[in-house]
């Protein structure tokens, strides 16, 4: 059984929002439903499935079902971090390739900027965790588990500061069209190392931004989606795939994409020189380098080589990603950045994007998601998706 | 940049971490060992997370090991420290702390050696100084 061809995605909505101090969390959760709903020309009463993750108030999907006021038959509460919403995609698609739900919302929303977290501060991921007694006295931070991985594969493979510098260099090119962006000017690759050192080796512009907002996804059968006035999305395929630091075999250079992403590839039956754009999760500029290796685009060790030079930049590098300004310039709200990378694939598919970043005749688009931390345990989830 | 002693959070401590802990507090530091698959785990469980056996056993450590990864986190603290992952002689990486040195000296591949700092209200936990 494959979902390839089963979901569509018909409804995409990014709040606008990037510092939401007079609202409240679940608020956020039901403006970007209404605006999801609104962009699929759906109502409420169509939503028979509901998706959510951490980021939503309550005890996995029972205070917001409540809290929208939904009718639905059935939910998911998949928790993988920033990654949970890719996931949520690809859940949704199993469940209504087996009827049990025709038309899914997935909502994603947060206040991490109005609450004052960053990700030099530790998190609190509850009690009776196994890990954490040995790493929170340790100071591990979002940050510097991400600067961990910088430094190995800095190591291994000879990458360097000024080819991770790229990466958002690419991201503020593409963020200098989006009027909602957090972060609108261009910035040069001497602007990223001048840029105050975190963490070693990670600047402040090598980190995504902390923002408020949301977003939302409606996926509806094929049939559903067809009778829609919008250009159909269709999902061709996913994988998903845990990876932590096995028992202290530790490899810190090769995330889950490795896996996820050629199940992702296989099911939808395309190569990776078939994309025609990426999004591809980048909470830390070393993050996007490692997951392009993991899925193929470039061999292993050549991410810094495959990002330089402006490679990511759309309408002159070979590889457009993160059209919207990703999380290191747009947007990364409830410190969760899936949600956004799904988005900004769909606006690309259905040329939708903006017109000084849209790849022409764009047909083919892949997301990736890593949700937790690469420097400990972390979920990647891959999406392909084509217009049809 | 200077090492300093900052306050470094209790570990929460259970009945299945509690031997690691109290012989941490004691100056040693013990790894698990799985009779089964002959491999040694960290962190350690009741349970081999390498064959899922139930024949885990304490050992102690040499004690030495070679950093693995490593990096300062200057911003936003009220005194930078060093994390790192220690690859241990016994084949095991673990995520610590380089302490009683000059931080930006820390590299990969450096050989270190086991020190004890104590915790904030809890018991004392294994970090790495040079060797």
């Amino acid at each position: 059984m494959t979902i390839k061809g089963k979901a569509c995605i018909v409804g995409a909505y990014e709040h606008p929002t990037r510092k939401a101090e007079d609202k409240s969390v679940a608020q956020l959760h039901a403006e970007v439903a209404r605006g999801a709903l609104q962009d699929a020309g759906l109502r409420r009463e169509d939503i028979d499935g509901y998706f959510c993750a951490g980021d939503a108030p309550g005890l996995g999907p029972m205070s917001m079902v409540d809290y929208l006021g939904l009718k639905v038959r059935h939910v998911d509460s998949t928790d993988t971090g920033g990654s949970s919403y890719l996931i949520h995609v690809a859940h949704a698609a199993q469940a209504i390739a087996l009827g049990k739900c025709n038309v899914a919302l997935i909502t994603l929303a947060g206040r991490p900027r109005s609450e004052g977290s960053s990700g030099t501060q530790p998190r609190s991921w509850g009690a009776n965790l196994p890990d954490a007694p040995f790493e929170a006295p340790y100071g591990i931070v979002t940050a510097n588990s991400y600067a961990m991985v910088a430094a190995r594969h800095m190591h291994e493979f000879g990458t360097t500061s000024e080819q991770l510098a790229w990466v958002k260099v690419a991201a503020s090119h593409h963020a200098q069209h989006n009027p909602h962006a957090m972060l609108k000017e261009v910035v040069t690759v001497k602007e990223v190392l001048d840029s105050p050192v975190i963490a070693d080796p990670l600047h402040r512009m090598d980190c995504c931004v902390v923002s408020d907002g949301g977003g939302a996804l409606v996926l509806a059968r094929p049939e559903i989606a067809k009778s829609l006035k919008r250009p159909v999305v269709r999902l061709l395929g996913a994988g998903e795939q845990p990876k932590g630091q096995a028992g202290g075999k530790l490899s810190l250079t090769t995330s889950g994409a490795a896996a996820s992403g050629p199940r992702a590839f296989e099911e939808a039956g395309v190569r990776p020189a078939d994309i025609q754009y990426a999004s591809i999760y980048d909470s830390f500029t070393i993050t996007v380098v490692v997951q392009l290796e993991d899925l193929g685009f470039c061999r292993k060790g050549e991410g810094g080589k495959f990002v330089a030079d402006g490679n990511l930049i759309s309408g002159s590098g070979k590889l457009p990603f993160n059209t919207d300004g990703g999380g290191l310039c747009n947007n990364h709200p409830a410190n969760r950045g899936g949600m956004t990378k799904v988005i900004e694939a769909v606006r690309q598919l259905r040329g939708e994007a903006h017109p000084k970043v849209q790849v022409k005749n764009c047909g083919l688009a892949l997301a990736q998601g890593t949700g937790g931390q690469l420097g400990t345990r972390h979920t990647s989830a891959t999406l392909i998706f084509e217009r049809v | 940049m200077p090492y300093k002693d900052r306050k470094v959070p209790a570990p929460s401590v259970n009945a299945e971490n509690k031997p690691y802990f109290d012989a941490a507090s004691a100056g040693k530091l013990r790894v698990k060992y799985c009779a089964d698959c002959k491999q040694y785990h960290h962190y350690p469980r009741s349970i081999c997370p390498h064959c899922f056996s139930a024949k885990t056993e304490w050992r102690d450590a040499k004690g030495t090991g070679t950093v693995y990864t490593c990096s300062v986190l200057r911003r936003g603290v009220p005194e930078p420290y060093c994390i790192a992952y220690v690859t241990l002689d016994e084949g095991v990486s673990m995520l610590t702390n380089i302490v009683d040195c000059d931080l930006d000296a820390v590299k990969i591949g450096m050989k270190v050696k086991v020190t004890f700092k104590p915790t904030d209200g809890g018991p004392a936990v294994p970090m790495f100084t040079p060797a």
